[in-house]
């Protein structure tokens, strides 16, 4: 019996990332531009892609992975827009990872354009955990506050865009724009801000804009 | 802090808790490298946790012994590096570690900052008895 010291050095979540990188390759030689939306619950993520779903639907195809604690309530509500949409059901799990959204990878029609995972409703662990996405959003409503990107950093940090949700309500609210973007542009400068009501369909059509150019950028690459 | 984890003890399948379902992810590596190595039992595990990793070293902690039970590593002990985040002024050159998080270089004034470390996430070494 003796003592063995070996020397590892390899990331906890190195499993993750490669199920994730390999997502990433086969949908992008598919042409499919991927977006993991993070939010805390209720932040306005369904109804946001219920507002893309309606305006995509005459020139582009999209899907949506829906992922929860319980229920197929969102993916009934995607469904409902005519989109195809897989509801993966975590059972108390606070975040999708990679291997979760492997499996209904086969599922996936080849000819959309878009595919987004609406993550579990979290400001934490989703952030830790690549599903093989070209873009990460992270969504703030306004009453949820414009502090909220330097208390929740690391799903700020690791986004490329932040929605700003619910800006039909910014009258009866403290909530500062001016203010909820500084305090994210300082900590990830590169984010691009978007302000949006599902409501009003304010920002809605800026948002495509920026996933189209983001779509055309990517096969451009390919 | 986290006294659920104590009045209701987690299940191993489930994991409710972020830093439970990375302790679940770094029990995989250690099994593995058990297994690789034919070992009894593992005696310590080192991790390097950045402080923008996201993750609580007190949690890990929590979590890591409430997991062990039952298995190779119920007698480990889990050491963790807090690492610091260090950036790289692209424009200036200048190395910075950082407490909090700041917008420009404090030497040059440039936004464009790089971050070296301070991200990672790390299983660095296991000890075994074999």
């Amino acid at each position: 019996m003796g003592k063995k010291e070996i020397l590892v050095l390899e990331e906890i979540l190195g499993s993750n990332k490669k199920v994730a990188s390999e997502i990433r390759k086969k949908l992008e030689e598919k042409g499919i531009l991927t977006i993991n939306l993070l939010s805390s619950p209720g932040s306005g993520k369904t109804t946001l892609l219920e507002r893309i779903a309606e305006r995509l639907n005459q020139k582009y195809k999209m899907a949506v992975i829906e992922g929860d604690i319980e229920t197929e309530r969102d993916a009934e509500r995607i469904r409902a827009k005519g989109v195809p949409a897989w509801q993966i059901i975590t059972g108390g799990a606070c975040h999708l990872e990679a291997k979760m959204v492997a499996k209904i990878f086969s599922k996936i029609p080849p000819d959309i354009n878009f595919l987004f995972i609406e993550n579990v409703g979290n400001l934490v662990c989703p952030a830790s955990y690549d599903l093989g996405e070209n873009l990460r959003c992270v969504l703030l409503s306004t009453p949820e506050g414009d502090d909220k990107s330097k208390k929740y950093p690391k799903a700020f940090i690791t986004s490329d865009c932040l929605i700003i949700t619910k800006a039909d309500l910014l009258p009866f609210l403290s909530f500062s724009i001016a203010r909820a973007k500084k305090e994210a542009l300082e900590i990830n400068p590169r984010l691009k801000i978007f302000v949006t009501s599902a409501l009003s369909g304010e920002g809605v059509d800026e948002l495509l804009d920026f996933f189209l150019s983001s779509l055309q950028k990517m096969r451009s690459h390919a | 802090m986290n006294s659920w984890i104590f009045s209701s003890p987690p299940s191993k399948k489930c994991a409710a808790m972020h830093e439970l379902s990375i302790v679940a992810s770094l029990f995989e590596i250690l099994e593995d490298k058990a297994k690789e190595q034919k070992a009894k039992k593992i005696i310590l595990v080192k991790l390097k946790v950045g402080k923008l990793s996201g993750l609580v070293s007190d949690c890990l902690q929590t979590a890591f012994d409430a997991y062990k039970k039952e298995t190779l590593a119920e007698d480990s002990k889990l050491e963790i590096e807090d690492i610091p985040v260090k950036v790289r002024c692209q424009k200036c050159q200048a190395e910075i570690v950082i407490d909090d998080f700041i917008l420009a270089c404090p030497k040059c004034g440039s936004e464009e900052l790089r971050i070296l470390e301070g991200t990672e996430l790390l299983l660095e070494k296991i000890e075994m008895e074999i």
